[in-house]
């Protein structure tokens, strides 16, 4: 009967997401009188779930699943769901959870509901409020199924800690083998992901050129930050596609977006709505950017950005 | 190779989004619609396995009557049939099993749909096709060659991509990168006259289960306005940032 959920980990290390699902996992569980039960894959520290209220911890270590491949992944959800009786499974909003997401849909024959941004409005009948629209709407969506999937959006619900003793059980799914195999990985290890960032710090056009990037690295170092850029700048190729964020790019629902010489198309204000504090920086003062922004700075990147490091600099060593 | 490239007909990006009937329709009034830009990667894509390693392309729409200029513009880019299941697309689960219907009777070794549609967003209906008709599977796809019945696909992944190897069948959650936005395709007039008299059949639904219902619509309380810092006075927004929006 427990609440199912996927603690998704990143060389051993729990994501944040992972944290994030769990919370919003304990709230259902609340709500329904029941627990959470998570699934770690090749973790090395099961129990700090508990902090998040996960009561047991179905523990799995296994080398055929070193590397996330999705239907193998979705077996060992399957077998777990089938073992504790779940009728709800929680799932992130990482671009893992969403491969293996429709695939359990399909396996467990489920009902589910992308891009959940709160807690379900009613148990029964099960509905559920998600963004639609890339963020320009909301939508409720009854669940009509027996086993329920919610896929959260990063960053909504937050982390709710709930300090619980989880217990950790070893768990041996049978199936681990996958037709789909990783060749090959290629992904920046020094770098945050604009999905796991509390900060994006991104550019458009007003930058000029690639070669005046080094402003937006430099600032998103001092915070911490990932870059991003706008569609235009893909387009070009002055940055990878992968850093491309809007309505067909990737949706960012970060802390804190800084964006600097990007104008503001409907596209991209969608694609970025969903993060809590916008900042704009813009020659532009019409700009649409600083209708949808939180606060805004009407000048020359190249002049307030290099100031703008140097002062966060000083900031972050007088605050650590 | 016989590829199927699945097709949502959605709003265009710019569209204004608003709702009708106590808020439980979308408000299709003064609304162009398109095809989903994630689908025309896919399609774009398809059309070039078709000219190089000389596949036949298909391309389906679970929709009413009012998808079919959308599906004549696939036609028109080079498709070389189109197929419209005559419903309305309820749920993801609905739509997949339509697809899988005809998936199953057109044995494709191919399926390409887009990682989501930009109207709901919901991103399963790729998944939950793939495991209902036993297909290998490979979602953000940004690159795609196949050899025989092998596939090699790179997958966008949180903060970078991996290269995946597979056989056919596949279906493909696709997106931009497996084609760029320079090398999609607007249909000339010969690719016009041309669609016009290419295959457009419409099949009935088979079933219709669902597991989802659709409730209301609402939309995001209007934002407060920006608050301006001037460009000399930059130690403001730090202390804006770190006092009154906590964010730093």
């Amino acid at each position: 009967m427990s609440i199912l959920i996927y603690a998704e980990t990143e060389n051993g290390i729990f994501k944040k997401a992972a944290f994030e699902v769990a919370s919003y996992a304990k709230g259902v569980a609340d709500a329904l009188g029941t627990t959470v039960t998570a699934v770690t894959i090749n973790a090395t520290n099961a129990s700090e779930l508990g902090k998040y209220g996960v009561q047991k911890v179905l523990d799995v270590t296994n080398d055929n699943l070193k590397t996330f491949t999705a239907k193998s992944y979705t077996e060992v959800m399957t077998e777990a769901a089938t073992q504790e009786n779940s009728t709800v499974v929680v799932l992130s909003s990482s671009a893992d959870s969403k491969y293996l997401s429709g695939l359990l849909a399909g396996k467990l024959k489920a009902g589910i509901a992308s891009n959940v941004v709160k807690l379900p409005i009613s148990i029964s009948p099960f509905t559920v409020e998600r963004t639609a629209f890339t963020n320009k709407a909301f939508q409720q969506t009854t669940l009509t199924t027996d086993v329920k999937i919610i896929s959260v959006s990063n960053n909504a619900y937050g982390l709710v800690e709930n300090e619980t003793s989880a217990e950790i059980i070893a768990f041996s799914p049978s199936n681990t083998t996958d037709a789909v195999e990783v060749v090959s990985v290629d992904k920046a290890t020094d770098k945050v992901s604009i999905a796991d960032a509390e900060v994006v710090v991104s550019g458009g056009r007003g930058l000029k050129g690639p070669e005046n990037w080094h402003l937006i690295e430099d600032l998103a170092d001092v915070l911490g930050a990932a870059t991003a850029c706008s569609k235009p700048v893909s387009d070009m190729g002055w940055r990878p596609h992968g850093e491309h964020v809007g309505q067909t790019g990737k949706p960012v629902a970060t802390n804190l977006y800084i964006a600097i010489g990007i104008s503001g198309a409907i596209q991209h204000l969608a694609g970025v709505s969903a993060s809590k504090v916008k900042v704009v920086i813009n020659t532009d003062p019409e700009a649409p950017f600083f209708k949808a922004a939180d606060y805004g700075v009407v000048g020359d990147a190249f002049e307030v950005v290099p100031q703008l490091i140097e002062k966060l600099k000083a900031f972050k060593a007088a605050n650590s | 190779m016989k590829i199927l490239v699945c097709i949502s007909h959605v709003p265009d990006t710019t569209s204004k989004i608003n709702f009708v009937e106590n808020d439980t329709q979308f408000d299709t009034n003064g609304v162009s619609f398109i095809i989903n830009p994630n689908d025309e990667f896919g399609l774009t894509r398809a059309m070039w396995f078709k000219e190089k390693q000389g596949a036949s392309v298909d391309v389906v729409n679970v929709g009413d009557a009012s998808t079919e200029p959308t599906l004549r513009k696939c036609l028109a880019i080079g498709a070389d049939n189109a197929i419209r299941v005559n419903a309305t697309p309820t749920d993801s689960f609905f739509v997949a099993s339509q697809l899988a219907e005809v998936a199953k009777n057109g044995n494709y070794d191919l399926i390409i749909a887009g990682r989501e549609s930009i109207d709901y967003n919901g991103g399963v209906v790729q998944g939950i096709l793939a495991e209902l008709i036993n297909a290998n599977f490979v979602n953000t796809c940004v690159g795609l060659e196949i050899d025989g019945t092998s596939a090699t696909a790179i997958r966008e992944i949180d903060g970078g991509k991996e290269t995946l190897k597979t056989s056919l069948p596949l279906v493909i959650g696709g997106q931009k990168g497996l084609v760029e936005e320079s090398d999609l395709r607007i249909p000339n007039m010969r690719g016009i006259m041309m669609a016009r008299k290419k295959p457009l059949s419409v099949i009935e639904p088979t079933g219709n289960d669902t597991h989802t219902e659709a409730g209301n619509f609402s939309k995001p309380a209007p934002k407060g306005s920006v608050t301006l810092v001037d460009a000399n006075n930059l130690d403001q927004l730090i202390e804006l940032l770190h006092k009154e929006a906590k964010a730093i």
